[in-house]
């Protein structure tokens, strides 16, 4: 049972470039692992090292943050919405072009 | 000479030259300023710091600039004094205010942040700034930013009070007033500042801008004579203020700067119909759940705290806590300053005062203990609440006869 994951523009070098991609998992836990495997290095920029999601980066089902839900353990089911999106400055940012951090001229 | 470093991650470390990055590329956690404290230690003497003028510049080895400071030179360095008529009517020993509502040039603690923001963005070449802002911010972007020569742009919700809109206005900003929370402008004002080249105060620029607010805590150690005190209470809207305060104390205490060790509790203060970090240290949670603002409190209106989860750790870490008030304990309170201190704050500073009075009468901070209130906006630029709540004038005809008659009972 694919589910489609959206992933922010930072971490679509990892993704071939892609914007969203299909993954498997009846929990966030599963998905992420699955994910992993379809693109190696992806956890390790949104789990620390002990396998917890990082602090800014947030996870959504359907719109709801699984830190509201059960977390990591938030089931997923066939044709759910999962959205990856970094957290800053007082708010999650749901744009395409907002993460990557500019310089001055 | 600049004795700032770089950037670096306050979540993974990660380092990074001082540039227009506010935000880590490798994990996203946001970034603070690092500084070289040992050659700082080797400047920074109570002796060099006494022949330097009275302004928050007066820190600046502490302070995220490469040059000489350009902005805010009379900014800072407020009064703080023992507030005792207060003290008796909560009945405690030794109490001090620190009163930033009249801090030049837009009456709050703003200007502080403000100074070393903008100070900072003309270093980095930009020649326009902006802001999210509840209103304090907003007039101090526009004020310092007219004086600079920098063109401004101020987003703030719609529903503003009157004062903090005209004080605005008055600078020639472009004000845009938006139809949603500080939230909604907030996020909106991110999606600007990747769009165009400005130098968000708040956003872009944060980790430069929220360095200023270490200031109001250098301030209340040097005026307490580098004494720390046993118990701080601060406002809370995105948590910056509280974080920079506990970052000034253990500065100066690694600077050898403070007499004792750094022993201070600070305590959130927040309204009640907004609440999140309150609620977040009261359940020692670990992280920040938004809300929705309800309040007359408008500066302290923040349901996502950008801070939130820092200014909690700082407030746990002290031993201190957390308290809310409602918005007749805030308006209660806003006079019982005023007619103890005579000092007219806005809405903020009343809740600050409120749950002040609140931990103590609660015996979490004890009666015998040194406490200072922090009073951050000026009490001129929120009237729209307290209209209808401090009686009115005497009216009178221009005689003796209509004084004697009219003020019968009073004389």
């Amino acid at each position: 049972m694919p589910v489609t994951v959206r992933i922010p523009t930072p971490l679509q070098r990892l993704t071939n470039g892609q914007g969203e991609v299909q993954c498997e998992g009846r929990t966030v836990t599963e998905l992420l692992a699955d994910l992993d495997r379809r693109f190696p290095g992806v956890k390790e920029r949104i789990c620390d090292e002990s396998g917890k999601l990082r602090r800014f980066v947030n996870v959504f089902v359907n719109e709801e943050d699984i830190r509201f839900a059960q977390g990591d353990q938030t089931a997923i089911k066939d044709g759910d919405d999962v959205s990856i999106i970094p957290a800053i400055a007082g708010g999650s940012i749901r744009t395409r072009q907002v993460m990557s951090p500019w310089r001055a001229p | 000479m600049s004795y700032m470093i770089g950037l670096k991650c306050r979540e993974c470390g990660r380092r990074y030259p001082k540039e227009v990055i506010f935000v880590c590329e490798y994990c996203f956690g946001s970034v603070e300023v690092d500084y070289d404290y040992e050659a700082i230690r080797r400047v920074l003497t109570p002796a060099a710091l006494a022949a330097r003028p009275k302004s928050l510049w007066r820190y600046r080895e502490l302070l995220p600039i490469e040059g000489e400071p350009t902005v805010g030179l009379w900014s800072g360095f407020t009064p703080f004094f023992r507030a005792e008529r207060l003290a008796e009517r909560l009945g405690v020993r030794e109490l001090y205010v620190k009163d930033d509502s009249v801090s030049h040039p837009s009456l709050s603690f703003k200007d502080r942040v403000v100074a070393v923001a903008l100070s900072r963005a003309k270093e980095l070449g930009f020649d326009t700034v902006a802001c999210a802002s509840t209103g304090n911010l907003a007039n101090a972007v526009a004020a310092h930013a007219a004086r600079t020569g920098l063109r401004r742009y101020i987003f703030i919700p719609a529903d503003l009070e009157m004062g903090k809109v005209v004080a605005s206005l008055i600078y020639r900003p472009t004000l845009v007033a938006v139809e949603g929370t500080y939230d909604e402008v907030n996020r909106l004002c991110a999606e600007i500042g990747a769009k165009y080249p400005w130098a968000f105060v708040n956003i872009n620029i944060r980790p430069y801008y929220a360095e200023g607010s270490k200031t109001y805590g250098y301030e209340i150690v040097e005026q307490l004579g580098w004494r720390a005190p046993d118990h701080i209470v601060i406002p809370a809207a995105g948590g910056s203020l509280i974080t920079k305060i506990g970052k000034a104390i253990k500065e100066l205490a690694l600077l050898g700067l403070l007499r004792g060790a750094p022993r201070t509790k600070l305590y959130a203060a927040q309204a009640g119909g907004c609440a999140p970090i309150v609620n977040t240290i009261k359940a020692r949670a670990d992280i920040v759940k938004p809300v929705k603002p309800n309040t007359i409190v408008k500066s302290l209106a923040i349901g996502n705290p950008a801070d939130g989860y820092y200014a909690a750790k700082a407030v746990l870490e002290s031993g201190g806590g957390a308290e809310a008030a409602t918005d007749d304990e805030v308006i209660d309170a806003m006079k019982l300053l005023a007619e103890t201190e005579g000092v007219f704050t806005e809405t903020a500073g009343g809740v600050t005062l409120a749950v002040a009075k609140k931990l103590i009468d609660q015996g979490v901070i004890p009666r015998e203990e040194s406490i200072v209130v922090c009073i951050t906006g000026n009490g001129l630029k929120t009237q729209e609440p307290i209209l209808g709540r401090v009686g009115q004038a005497v009216r009178i005809k221009p005689t003796l006869a209509s004084f004697e008659s009219q003020l019968a009972g009073k004389l």
